[in-house]
């Protein structure tokens, strides 16, 4: 094990660092800024069952140290993301994590068997939390009796595992982690953006022709780490923790606040170089705070 | 490779009501950028890049000129950097304006602040042998620029939407007057570029596009544009901002 290494389920990270679903693409933009082999792993924008088109444009707006995005889990359809995405980031050595999102526990169940034996897939991250589409999604994330089913259903079909990504937009963001642990999951990721909205003052209606979007950014980070926290004391699986991560500071608060793992969203916009940046700064920022090792650092801001 | 760059800012001024020219040095990004590409520019500590149309290049100098209007807060801070202060840019940014070099003439269509990328456009043409014709529309006489640069490109008629310089009404109500052309560009907001396409009808042209934008280079999906009858889309910030006319539907 070296300094940055992390081990969890399915997934072997020589660093704990990936790019967030949804803010990433498939890899093949940023790769023509860096050698993406520097990253620990990588998350790929959501898979569907069939192509989806998305919402319609507007689809993102700037607010106070954030955005909101309503993009609609764009995508070709997890048969064309298996034969023409994976095999492009299958040439880099670091795991693949593959995202799926559904309208109905079926299609969760027949896209997480569609990445059986995708080469180089190591685990899945369920997306039962994006607010932007109509069907589908959040209702499973905001009910704890459906994040479980679901979550227990696509253990049963699929080989990999399973890593859900909360939803913030709970009351009880503890209920839920337990609920998916107990169903199955290997992991969580938390969390996925916040429902927000914002007034263009010109046109004197919302901004975004969704109306609403899923806030992120350096806006959402208190957020973030208050509910890994929270769930540490409640859960034993490993969490990736991902909500304006863009410093090596901050991969730093969420390895306290109890993240195994982080993964980045927004700040790639901002700075497309951010995750080789900060891989880079982690080292001397642990040092700096006198931890050994990625690990050590994890749960150790709990009172 | 795609690069992020640190840009000097060689002069800045206001040229027109709330609208800026800034030169900005950079070897790299002067070498490479062409006529339709942005830069996508990083402003104080605003989460999101703004990305802003190339008016000219300058290839001997290293320098690259953009045009912007004021109208929010990254804008304005863009427009308060004073000489030798730097700017983080990620570009030249998408794919700009392509031609056939053996054509006679070109239509130039502008509207605002999409006006800017048609002179860096018709510059090259005009090098190229090109006869260039340009119509430019703006809000009033006082968000008047460029008038003269267009000029020495070839005829130039301007409009305003309420009549206080040039020809009163939209670039549309002046087409009839240019004459014959072999292919036309025209950058503007889309309700202009709609009308521009409705009123060239089957005319060769090619059409830039402006849109929100996240990461600026493809891979967040904020702005697409419909591209088919069958849900096909295309991406503004990597695909485009430049497309035929017809590939798009606006």
């Amino acid at each position: 094990m070296t300094q940055l290494s992390v081990n969890l389920p399915g997934l072997s990270l020589k660093n704990p660092v990936m790019p967030a679903s949804g803010c990433f693409g498939f890899g093949r933009e940023y790769s023509e800024f860096y050698d993406l082999n520097q990253l620990g792993a990588v998350i790929m924008k959501a898979a569907t069952g069939e192509v989806r088109y998305g919402n319609k444009t507007p689809r993102v707006a700037e607010t106070s140290s954030g955005m909101l995005n309503a993009i609609g889990l764009q995508n070709p359809g997890v048969d064309k993301i298996i034969s023409r995405e994976v095999p492009f980031l299958a040439e880099y050595n670091m795991p693949i994590i593959a995202n799926v999102a559904g309208s109905t526990i079926e299609e969760y169940v027949m896209i997480a068997s569609a990445f059986n034996n995708t080469e180089h897939v190591k685990a899945l991250e369920l997306n039962i939390s994006c607010p932007n589409v109509k069907e589908g999604g959040i209702q499973f994330g905001t009910d704890p009796d459906m994040a479980a089913e679901v979550t227990e259903k696509v253990k049963t079909a699929s080989d990999l595992p399973v890593y859900v990504k909360l939803s913030p937009n709970v009351s009880d963001i503890v209920g839920m982690a337990k609920a998916v642990e107990a169903a199955g999951a290997d992991g969580l990721s938390m969390i996925n953006t916040i429902t927000g909205m914002q007034i263009n003052l010109s046109a004197k209606k919302p901004l975004l022709a969704n109306q609403t979007g899923g806030l992120s950014g350096g806006a959402i980070k208190p957020v973030a780490i208050r509910m890994i926290y929270e769930v540490k004391q409640h859960v034993s699986i490993p969490i990736i923790g991902m909500g304006g991560v863009s410093t090596a500071e901050d991969v730093l608060e969420f390895l306290l606040a109890g993240a195994n793992a982080v993964a980045v969203g927004t700040a790639n916009f901002q700075n497309p170089y951010v995750c080789p940046e900060l891989i880079e700064n982690l080292p001397n920022v642990l040092r700096q705070y006198g931890f050994d090792s990625v690990t050590d650092a994890v749960g150790k801001g709990h009172v | 490779m795609k690069k992020r760059v640190e840009m000097t800012v060689k002069s800045v001024s206001e040229i027109a009501l709330d609208t800026f020219e800034m030169t900005l040095e950079n070897a790299y990004t002067a070498t490479m950028a062409i006529p339709g590409q942005f830069l996508h520019l990083l402003v104080g500590d605003h989460t999101l890049r703004r990305p802003i149309s190339i008016a000219d290049i300058d290839y001997d100098q290293d320098t690259v000129t953009i045009l912007f209007k004021q109208i929010g807060d990254g804008t304005r801070q863009l427009a308060s950097l004073e000489v030798g202060m730097n700017v983080n840019a990620i570009g030249p940014a998408g794919n700009g304006f392509t031609y056939d070099q053996s054509m006679n003439s070109a239509l130039l269509v502008g509207g605002g602040i999409g006006i800017p990328p048609l002179y860096c456009l018709g510059k090259q043409l005009r090098e190229n042998g090109i006869e260039v014709k340009s119509v430019l529309g703006f809000q009033t006489d006082q968000h008047i620029f460029y008038e003269e640069k267009f000029q020495e490109l070839g005829e130039t008629y301007v409009v305003t939407d309420d009549g206080s310089y040039g020809y009163r009404g939209f670039v549309t109500d002046v087409l009839d007057q240019a004459g014959y052309f072999d292919h036309y560009f025209s950058c503007g907001p889309i309700p202009m570029l709609q009308a521009v396409t409705n009123k060239l009808g089957k005319i060769s042209g090619s059409i830039s596009l402006e849109e929100r934008l996240g990461c600026g280079v493809g891979a967040c999906f904020a702005c697409v544009i419909p591209a088919g009858t069958e849900g096909f889309y295309r991406k503004i910030c990597s695909d485009g901002p430049v497309f035929a006319a017809e590939e798009v539907i606006l």
